[in-house]
């Protein structure tokens, strides 16, 4: 076996068919890896047919044919928690695991500890989803799910912070590669968010009473629902674009210095924006405005780090005609920097004013789940999935088809939601010359039909794409086993003698 | 040491780089939450506003537990085309026994915090279980199971008020002892009802007019 790949961004990958003659813990635990990626994929296509599901609601409000657990208020989190928690953390987990062993060159810690959070996790979506769909429902955007559900996601969190950091601290490479960081700042964040913003006292098993109230409660809340957003959609996965871009492209992260700067100016920064979402509320005005600064600030990490990884893929852009699991990562920058400037801009109040409350929000929160986290994680799948099992994508072709279906979905998804919110907006704040309303909320929202008619053909369009890959995936691992792959032997420069004391 | 070195180390140390992660991302969090969380203004309750009785806090669960805060918000900004068509913009003082708050994110419907009053109870009541057949237009969903089942059915409510006591908010023994009965024979409907019509009654009567 080569004795050469050792630096940071080129742990490479060594396959090793006589598996006897080493230490097991030189050998990777990608078994875990290829069941979460499977598991992400099926919520993927269950959350998202939810969403179609709820769009075609809002066209035709009756076919919830009077079952309670059709309902568009209780099947809409249902939506936001299966992609959020079934699909992202799975797809995070799996890549989480995948790269730490690579960038540390040693095997999971604990590799029972992770078949345990992979299984117990799908255990918390499931059983957690139904219960939504029951009416089990704190309301608290994104952490909807009640309290016993809250307390297993935190214990699984830190067991899944047990395996990862002790991964990382087992490592026999000494520097602690920069999407390990990410992926640490998703852990440890995740963690504070949760725990502070679900605590509440228990009355009966699905139902407890917030700690906190009112305009107390709402920046509790936005602190913690802007910063899932932002350590879990945007931070988790930039854990992922800083591996799988480097080693995908075959080349080194542009500027590692820019990097690290960006890492921490963001986990500084993307804090202190939550109260964004509560313009014109009756929270205090500073705590609005220092939302809006700080919203605007953000937008220098935010793009520090897509221009590095668009530097990174500027020498390698004749790969981009033949890889669509490349393409899907580089399509995902551009969407990240779209949503990223987007964000800052709806934080203005001037601009705020029009799209809070309407169909803009829902746009915004699309372009960046379906263009910048769905597609990264098909890119890191299509990539991940084949060598794994060492064989090759089942069909190429298929995966082209699926880019492009992704890529239209998105972009007619966020069309049609910028036409509805723009509208809305303005309407809703037209009044005549002598102070009257021009318009009634009646009339606006039944002018919405063809906004919803388009958003509903987008989200079908992307649902389509996603069976595809599903199917491709199915086909490439069907009968196949995770092959063996040993860490490579670490370069003396780099090898890790034992960790300084803090 | 250089601020290189010094980043160097926290490079290369599992525990420097949580507790760096765990420091940088908690200050902001710490500078906007801890002085609101210690702002009496924002916990004085404005003249009206009172504790949910029995029947308006089942209602208030039933709001909860069919995510009608999906759709329709309850915060009016203080702008002149939403304090026009909603009523007087919302006060933090009328949502201190609000747990969780309802503010919401997105109108699909309309905001509903002063919606208390604008109609009769048999319209909510109509609309409720078929929208359509008051407002050909809308895209509500119905709740026809909410007229078939019993207020009472999980018969939770006063570990609910006793939940709440210890929260802090100021519920008599009396009204404790009695709310089982002020549920009796109610239907979820009527209770959500209750609801509605108290919504955005907090203020001072002079106020809303």
């Amino acid at each position: 076996m080569s004795a050469t790949l050792a630096t940071r961004s080129d742990a490479a990958e060594a396959v090793n068919n006589d598996p006897l003659h080493d230490s097991p813990a030189d050998i990777y635990e990608d078994k875990v890896v290829i069941r979460l990626i499977q598991f992400s994929v099926v919520w993927a296509v269950v959350a998202m047919t939810a969403g179609v599901y709820l769009s075609a609601e809002l066209l035709w409000p009756t076919i919830d044919f009077g079952q309670f657990w059709l309902s568009f208020g209780r099947l809409r989190p249902l939506h936001t928690n299966g992609i959020i928690f079934g699909f992202g953390v799975s797809a995070l987990m799996a890549t989480g695991f995948y790269s730490v062993q690579r960038t540390s060159h040693v095997r999971l810690y604990s590799p029972r500890l992770a078949w345990f959070c992979c299984y117990a996790w799908q255990l918390i979506v499931l059983l957690g989803g139904l219960s939504l769909l029951a009416g089990w429902n704190s309301t608290k955007e994104y952490a909807e799910l009640e309290w016993p559900f809250d307390i297993a996601i935190a214990i699984v969190w830190v067991l899944f912070g047990v395996v990862f950091f002790g991964t990382i601290a087992t490592r026999k490479i000494r520097p602690i590669y920069i999407s390990n960081w990410f992926y640490g700042a998703l852990i440890i964040v995740i963690a504070m968010l949760h725990i502070v913003n679900n605590l509440a006292i228990p009355v009966t098993i699905g139902k407890s009473y917030s700690l906190f109230a009112g305009a107390q409660d709402a920046v509790v809340q936005w602190w913690y629902g802007h910063n899932a957003v932002g350590f879990l959609l945007t931070g988790g996965f930039l854990g992922m674009m800083y591996y799988f871009l480097p080693k995908h492209s075959g080349r080194p992260i542009w500027s590692y210095r820019l990097s690290v700067v960006a890492f921490w100016a963001f986990t500084y920064s993307y804090i202190w924006a939550g109260p964004h979402h509560l313009h014109y509320s009756a929270i205090p005005e500073w705590v609005q405005s220092l939302a809006v600064v700080m919203s605007v600030i953000l937008l220098a990490p935010s793009w520090a780090t897509m221009i590095n990884g668009i530097m990174t893929v500027s020498t390698a852009w004749e790969k981009l005609k033949t890889d669509p699991a490349l393409k899907f990562i580089v399509l995902s920058l551009a969407f990240y920097g779209l949503a990223t400037f987007e964000g800052p801009m709806m934080s203005f109040p001037s601009v705020n004013v029009v799209s809070h409350f309407t169909d803009w929000t829902i746009g915004h929160v699309h372009s960046g789940a379906l263009g910048w986290n769905a597609m990264i994680t098909y890119g890191t799948f299509y990539f991940m999935v084949p060598r794994l099992v060492g064989a090759p994508l089942y069909s190429v072709r298929l995966a082209n088809i699926h880019f492009w279906m992704a890529l239209a979905g998105t972009m007619l998804y966020i069309v049609s939601m910028w036409g509805a919110g723009v509208s809305q907006g303005l309407l809703w704040l037209s009044v005549d010359e002598i102070g009257e309303l021009s318009f009634s909320f009646k009339d606006i929202m039944a002018s919405m039909q063809p906004f919803y008619a388009l958003r509903l053909i987008a989200g079908l369009i992307f649902l389509i794409g996603t069976c595809l890959m599903a199917f491709n995936l199915f086909k490439t691992l069907a009968g196949r086993h995770a092959v063996v792959v040993k860490a490579p032997p670490v370069d003396p420069a780099y090898a890790m003698v034992k960790e300084v004391a803090a | 040491m250089s601020a290189l070195s010094l980043h160097k180390r926290i490079e290369e140390n599992t525990g420097l780089l949580i507790f760096g992660i765990l420091l940088v991302s908690s200050i902001g969090g710490l500078v906007q939450i801890l002085p609101v969380l210690n702002q009496e203004s924002l916990q004085e309750p404005t003249a009206n506003t009172k504790p949910y009785t029995a029947v308006e806090l089942t209602g208030r669960d039933i709001y909860i537990r069919e995510g009608c805060s999906v759709c329709h918000s309850q915060q009016i900004r203080p702008l002149i085309a939403e304090v026009e068509r909603y009523g007087p913009y919302s006060r933090a003082g009328e949502f201190v026994y609000d747990r969780p708050f309802l503010w919401g994110s997105k109108r699909t419907g309309p905001d509903l915090h002063r919606v208390g009053g604008k109609f009769s109870d048999d319209w909510h009541r109509v609309h409720l279980i078929d929208p359509r057949s008051v407002v050909p237009e809308s895209i509500m969903p119905g709740y026809p199971w909410l007229a078939r089942r019993n207020a009472n059915q999980a018969g939770d409510i006063v570990a609910k008020m006793k939940a709440l006591a210890i929260l802090g908010h100021p519920y008599t023994q009396e009204q404790i002892a009695t709310a089982e009965s002020k549920l009796e024979g109610l239907l979820e409907i009527d209770t959500l009802i209750v609801y509605l019509q108290m919504l955005g009654t907090g203020l001072d009567k002079e106020i809303i007019r």
